[in-house]
């Protein structure tokens, strides 16, 4: 066995023996049922929660709250960072904002974006979006920093328009970074929507999940903290493949 | 324009700096002017209002609670954070299995995983302590892996040669050489965990700075959550800049 191999059967292995050792933990009670439910009995909580439909509506609304606010971030982020990168005067003065910006717990403003912008899904859409567009801002910078400077020479002696340069030059030599900010814009955009929602809202996952919480319903919160979990891993894992898919494309070329 | 705008001047980075501040505070002004009153508050009387605060005993003893929360988990992200850092970082094997977990834990929102500790830990300072970890010690732990998987594999030869003690090969080549990494992994590591901790406030609280903000909304003192929201995020960019500014010597040096 090849040790590439051998590093991701270890890895699933890790993975599959930490579920297992939980289950018997809890099946023996060990853990206290009152704290945390066998796995076996989230996903079967879960799968009663979804063919039952009763999260369907908190299903909808979470979806398309994170997938605008990935939408609008990654819109935004790169439109910024293609005007920032234009403009170096402007990017020198932005330089710390950009360093810092993720230290500053954004979270905090979410009680204010309530107030201004009612309890809805606006303020969950602005929150994942000021989270999230930073990160597109930061990689298009990065890709575009990048690109080599032979290939945009070549562009100009090859007399390309803007247009097509871009579209064949620009753009496909900025591409891993690009992907790497739209990796981190959904990432970030799911953080945050779902946060908001936790924190304060009427509904969604996040808010079914505090509310089971609060009832101490630890079926239905377990279930759909898995179901988050869940979707939210093999969402980044198909982006990771994608992502190492379009590598070695690249590198094979 | 001219070429002086250009050059790198502690005089243009102080303006650069008030131009930002300047153009923050008046998109903030244009909110209040926007939403009024009984959303936001106007800069100049939150900052008022922050004063007052920072005067009074009752904003000292919520400000107490976070901080304290705050450093425990800070401590405990670092301690725990480094020490698994160095051992997947040495065992390259483990290292390998694990960091792709450890990327994954990262970008799924922890958030979910807040019932889960409440009803491990209570509600209480040790939660908000166990909350922030979960949020800080995972950026360490992956700085701390790859500078021990990137370090130069001569220093550790070249110490072996000249017969150095363990103990003065930790402390004359790897500790300077990891360093620079550890460095930034502990300063994103301390703004995540003060995420963390601020939004275990926000949920399941009654005390800390976390807590007034969320209170200040349920309660319309929307001018309490202003400038509670203004003095953490301050002492978030006061912090970071500190930390950043360590981390750009040491990567210089």
């Amino acid at each position: 066995m090849s040790r590439k191999a051998a590093i991701v059967a270890t890895r699933i292995a890790v993975i599959v023996a930490a579920i297992l050792a939980l289950e018997l933990l809890c099946r023996a009670k060990i853990i206290s049922p009152l704290t945390l439910i066998p796995p076996s009995e989230m996903a079967s909580a879960l799968w009663e929660l979804i063919t039952s439909g009763k999260i369907r509506d908190d299903i909808v609304q979470t979806f398309t709250t994170v997938a605008l606010a990935f939408v609008l971030s990654v819109a935004a982020g790169f439109t910024l960072g293609v005007v920032i990168h234009a403009l170096p005067r402007v990017r020198r003065a932005l330089d710390p904002l950009l360093a810092s910006y993720y230290s500053i717990p954004f979270f905090v403003f979410y009680p204010l974006l309530i107030a201004l912008f009612g309890l809805n899904t606006v303020p969950l859409i602005v929150i994942g979006l000021v989270f999230a567009t930073a990160a597109m801002v930061i990689a298009t910078l990065n890709g575009l920093d990048r690109v080599p400077r032979v290939m945009t020479k070549t562009a100009r002696i090859l007399r390309l328009s803007p247009a097509r340069a871009v579209l064949t030059v620009t753009l496909p030599a900025a591409a891993p970074y690009l992907f790497t900010g739209l990796k981190l814009a959904l990432a970030y955009s799911f953080i945050g929507v779902i946060a908001g929602e936790f924190i304060l809202s009427g509904g969604g996952l996040g808010f079914s999940i505090a509310y089971a919480y609060n009832n101490f319903d630890s079926e239905t919160m377990y279930a759909l903290m898995m179901f988050v979990l869940v979707i939210v891993t093999i969402v980044n894992g198909v982006l990771h493949v994608l992502e190492q898919r379009m590598l070695a494309r690249r590198a094979g070329r | 324009m001219t070429q002086s705008w250009f050059k790198e001047t502690l005089g243009g980075r102080v303006l650069d700096a008030l131009v930002l501040i300047v153009l923050a505070a008046l998109i903030w002004q244009g909110l209040y002017e926007y939403a009024g009153d009984s959303a936001i508050t106007s800069p100049l009387m939150t900052l008022d209002y922050a004063a007052s605060l920072i005067r009074s005993s009752n904003f000292w003893g919520h400000a107490q609670a976070t901080l304290v929360a705050f450093a425990y988990s800070l401590a405990i992200s670092i301690a725990l954070g480094i020490t698994l850092g160095l051992l997947l970082g040495f065992q390259r094997f483990a290292g390998d299995v694990a960091e792709p977990i450890f990327v994954a834990l990262y970008t799924i929102p922890k958030v979910t995983l807040y019932p889960l500790i409440l009803l491990i830990f209570g509600l209480g300072l040790s939660a908000k302590v166990a909350f922030g970890v979960i949020h800080g010690v995972i950026p360490i732990i992956l700085f701390t892996l790859n500078a021990v998987k990137n370090l130069n594999p001569v220093l550790l030869r070249t110490s072996r040669v000249l017969r150095l003690t363990t103990f003065q090969t930790v402390t004359t080549v790897l500790a300077p050489a990891v360093m620079p990494e550890l460095i930034t992994g502990v300063r994103v590591g301390f703004s995540l965990t003060m995420l963390g901790v601020l939004i275990g406030e926000m949920f399941a609280s009654q005390r800390g700075l976390g807590f007034l903000i969320i209170n200040g909304i349920s309660l319309h003192n929307v001018r309490m959550t202003t400038a509670v929201i203004l003095i953490v995020v301050a002492f978030a960019i006061a912090a970071n800049s500190a930390l950043l500014a360590l981390d750009k010597r040491v990567h210089r040096g």
